[in-house]
């Protein structure tokens, strides 16, 4: 018997209108509101809405035996708050099934892993209050942005009390071992792996409806055939998308929402395999081998490296010039200003600037609003001269009331606004002190 | 394979992009076991239609002198007509010469009255007078010479290859390399426009230099989409010596534009990109080089928007003036309105110079490593000249890849397509 583990992610970005350099230091409106909302109102509608009525329906019909995984970023939450809040709606009632588990990720789907251990940490702690705010449960197991995962990201989860991480079976991590099994982390043999099949994922996501695939139509029999014909030995099989592959990806007239029926209520039927959430299959299985993974993967392109979003010099300008603006921004405590840098760290501005011409075939990719990587380049640069220049403002304007600057001890930056309370960060990071506290009250 | 080709420039003789293309495609050509002979008109003796150049001569040089360049002229069967042979004729006498030409007899027999003619530069009457007397010539060659095809260039010669076509029965290719409308905007001589058309009607195949041009020639002169190829013009490998490391003598960052100073060339939307710029950042310098009839209008316009300390008109470059120019610029600009290929940006290229070009140019069909933006949109123009001068990576990241692609576009790819072409329409 196999575990076949079913895990979505959703997720859009807020993106950035057309900013103007002579709009830097006069005008602070960034976001593309009539964009954003009507990306986020066509895809609830081609795919959020049809697809969490689906597995409505099928948990109805399966009761438990149905079982799904997701997890929904921040910057998601919000736009089914402000532009379609029936989405909201739908996955609150999946969440009361008891057949859905919420995983636990970046609070804006960012890199922040990658740069700043202390804003990773705010950020998981912040999307895990709003899941269990929304949802009811408080998330177990983690994935972060793209599937980004090396064993110092591993160790960072870690620490922050998770057991369980899902990431990408790639091929140069796994080498001959099969991703149909339960791994931990070689260094860290207590956070347990989920590891991607790509080749079962993919062949949905991206190869269902090619009819030059050899293996086109694909029908729900011959893909249950397929995890029949693995080795009994084999534990698990995870199937890990995007959501939007239903109605998105693959259209409605593709058959794929059809499929997903079908293949889960054959395999429910067949009784062979069982669904299982990313946490039932940590907890079921013992993990066979620890892997080491110096350098972070991701789930993007056939590399599955980092190149999609940090691949060229503009990507890293951008990148660096970003969380420069981190210790000011901290000094300021200014809670719109967090809010805002949070929806600039979102990895998808970095993928618009992506100068991988011919390999682009295999990264999951969001609408891009720009025509080319230099525009995009250019425009979120004129955003960041500008938000550099507000942090700063904010920040001087602490500096002043403060008689002794600069000592250096644990950051303690909280407001009255935020909901999520700073109170614990990596004791190795330097940060400007600040008396905010103080000041906000 | 023997291809009878029509231009009206060769090297050393070129006054610019049709003349340097000619070069490049029947280098090419050759290199890929094509024999060509080349036609071009040549008045000598006659200081009047030396006058026949359009532009100014001398923009492009070829070294004469040069190796290779001396062994394709061996190999090359390269005519050249003295205009006086056979003269100017009415629309009356040019159709009695070809009827006989058609039947036989050599031009030599014809009695022709000889007639002079001046010759008044631009569209004037006389020019369509040249190119129905090069019509004759081509009807005389190709009744002398041997060959399976004939390869046409711009609507100069156009008359030459349908006659020549008429006479021999071989296939006919007409390339465009520029149309009317690149060349007027709307306001086009319907004389030019109708030999076009006629031209691209007798032929077998079009070649368009880019899908811009292909779209007009389909769109605008009706010409059937399924016999107009796109073929992409090539570069000609830098010279050595052709990098130039000028010293800058000013601290600001210099932006500019060097081309005609014309219609098409866009020069007003690079004026108020430079103004839009100078608003916010007092640190660039804005230059304009080339001349033409737009000239005077846009040095009152830089002297009405009060920006004219920071903007600077060189005049008409050449030379090494022109390469002394890009290697002070930080950043290069091409707000053409309409370019059907557009050879300028890759020479800034070359010299490590970041472009930027606009999406109206066939150009920006093969470069990857350039900001293309629409002509008129100067928000967008000034926000890429500004991001160019401020956030360091990107011109970085164009010096770096720039020259590189450049090298990459080569004349090669070129004639094996067109070689492709010339064999489709033979089997």
């Amino acid at each position: 018997m196999k575990s076949i583990c079913l895990y979505f992610q959703i997720h859009q970005p807020f993106r950035l209108r057309n900013y103007r350099f002579f709009d830097i230091g006069h005008k602070h409106d960034y976001f593309d509101d009539y964009a954003n909302r009507f990306f986020m109102q066509q895809v609830a509608e081609k795919s959020y809405l049809p697809a969490n009525k689906l597995l409505l329906d099928m948990i109805k019909k399966h009761g438990k035996k149905f079982r799904v995984s997701f997890s929904i970023s921040g910057s998601a939450l919000e736009q089914f708050e402000l532009y379609t809040p029936e989405v909201l709606k739908s996955f609150q009632e999946l969440a009361q099934t008891g057949c859905v588990e919420f995983l636990a990720e970046t609070y804006s789907h960012s890199l922040a892993s990658l740069k700043s251990p202390e804003e990773f940490a705010r950020q998981v702690k912040k999307h895990s209050s709003r899941i269990e705010q929304l949802f009811g449960q408080k998330p177990k197991a983690f994935r972060n942005t793209e599937l980004v995962y090396s064993d110092d990201i591993g160790k960072l989860v870690y620490d922050m009390g998770y057991q369980t991480m899902i990431t990408e079976g790639a091929k140069h991590v796994l080498g001959w071992k099969s991703p149909n099994f339960l791994y931990c982390s070689a260094s860290n043999p207590r956070l347990k792996l989920l590891m991607r099949n790509f080749q079962m994922s993919d062949d949905l996501a991206f190869r269902f409806s090619e009819k030059r695939w050899s293996e086109w139509p694909l029908t729900a029999d011959k893909y249950l055939g397929w995890i029949n014909a693995m080795k009994d030995n084999e534990e698990v099989v995870n199937i890990f998308l995007n959501y939007e592959t239903f109605g998105e990806y693959q259209w409605a007239e593709t058959g794929i929402f059809a499929f997903l029926k079908a293949f889960a209520g054959k395999l429910i039927a067949e009784a062979k395999h069982q669904f299982k959430t990313v946490s039932e299959v940590s907890k079921s299985l013992q993990p066979v081998s620890g892997l080491h993974v110096p350098y972070p993967i991701s789930w993007a392109d056939e590399e599955r490296d980092l190149t999609a979003w940090l691949g060229n010099e503009l990507q890293k300008e951008a990148f660096d010039k970003l969380y420069l603006i981190e210790e000011k921004l901290k000094t300021s405590s200014d809670s719109q200003l967090e809010h805002e840098w949070e929806k600039l760290q979102t990895s998808d501005h970095f993928n618009f600037m992506s100068t991988k011409w011919f390999s682009d075939g295999m990264v999951f990719r969001t609408i891009n609003p720009f025509n080319s990587p230099y525009d995009a380049f250019i425009n979120y640069m004129n955003v960041i001269s500008d938000f550099t220049i507000r942090v700063e403002k904010a920040s001087e304007g602490k500096e002043v009331e403060m008689p002794t600057p600069a000592k250096k001890t644990r950051a303690v930056s909280k407001t009255a606004s935020t909901k999520e309370k700073l109170t614990k960060t990596p004791a190795n990071t330097k940060v400007t002190a600040t008396k905010s506290k103080a000041k906000t009250k | 394979m023997k291809a009878l080709m029509f231009g009206w420039e060769f090297p050393p003789h070129i006054s610019g992009g049709l003349g340097t293309a000619c070069y490049g495609l029947t280098k090419a050509l050759m290199k890929h076991d094509v024999e060509i002979i080349f036609v071009v008109p040549k008045a000598y003796g006659d200081e009047e239609t030396e006058s026949i150049r359009l532009v100014d001569a001398s923009d492009v040089v070829i070294d004469i002198k040069d190796e290779k360049f001396r062994e394709m002229i061996s190999k090359l069967s390269y005519l050249e007509i003295d205009s006086t042979l056979i003269p100017y004729a009415d629309d009356e006498e040019y159709f009695r010469i070809t009827e006989q030409l058609s039947k036989g007899v050599k031009a030599e027999q014809l009695s022709i009255k000889t007639q002079k003619y001046s010759f008044q530069g631009g569209y004037g009457k006389n020019l369509m007078e040249e190119v129905k007397r090069y019509a004759l010539v081509g009807a005389e060659v190709a009744r002398q010479h041997q060959f399976d095809i004939i390869h046409s260039h711009d609507w100069l010669t156009y008359m030459a290859g349908a006659e020549a076509k008429r006479i021999s029965g071989k296939p006919l290719v007409v390339h465009m390399h520029a149309t009317e409308f690149d060349r007027s905007g709307e306001s086009v001589n319907q004389l030019v426009y109708d030999i076009e058309r006629a031209g691209m009607e007798a032929a077998d195949i079009v070649v368009a230099v880019s899908h811009l041009t292909r779209n007009v020639v389909i769109n605008r002169y009706g010409i059937a989409p399924e016999k107009v190829i796109t073929v992409h013009n090539g570069v000609e490998p830098a010279s050595t010596n052709q990098f130039v490391d000028a010293e800058k003598k000013v601290d600001e960052k210099i932006v500019t534009f060097l081309g005609r100073i014309t219609f098409q060339k866009g020069p007003e939307y690079f004026i108020e990109a430079a103004h839009k710029v100078l608003k916010r950042d007092p640190n660039v310098r804005f230059v304009m080089a080339g001349s033409g009839d737009l000239l005077p209008k846009m040095i009152r316009r830089v002297a009405s928007l009060g920006i004219a300390t920071k903007f600077h008109f060189t005049g008409f470059l050449k030379g090494d003036d022109v390469d002394k120019m890009f290697g002070m610029s930080d950043v290069y600009v091409m707000p053409s309105v309409s370019e059907p290929f557009g050879i300028s940006p890759l020479e800034a290229m070359r010299s490590n110079v970041p472009v930027i070009i606009s999406k109206q140019s066939g150009v920006a069909e093969v470069l990857k490593y350039a900001i293309k933006i629409d002509f008129w949109d100067i928000d967008a123009m000034a926000d890429a000249i500004y991001g160019l001068l401020h956030y360091n990576s990107l011109p970085e990241m164009f010096k770096q890849y720039g020259k590189e692609e450049v090298e990459s576009i080569k004349w090669d790819q070129a004639g094996k397509k067109v070689k492709d072409i010339y064999e489709n329409l033979l089997s």
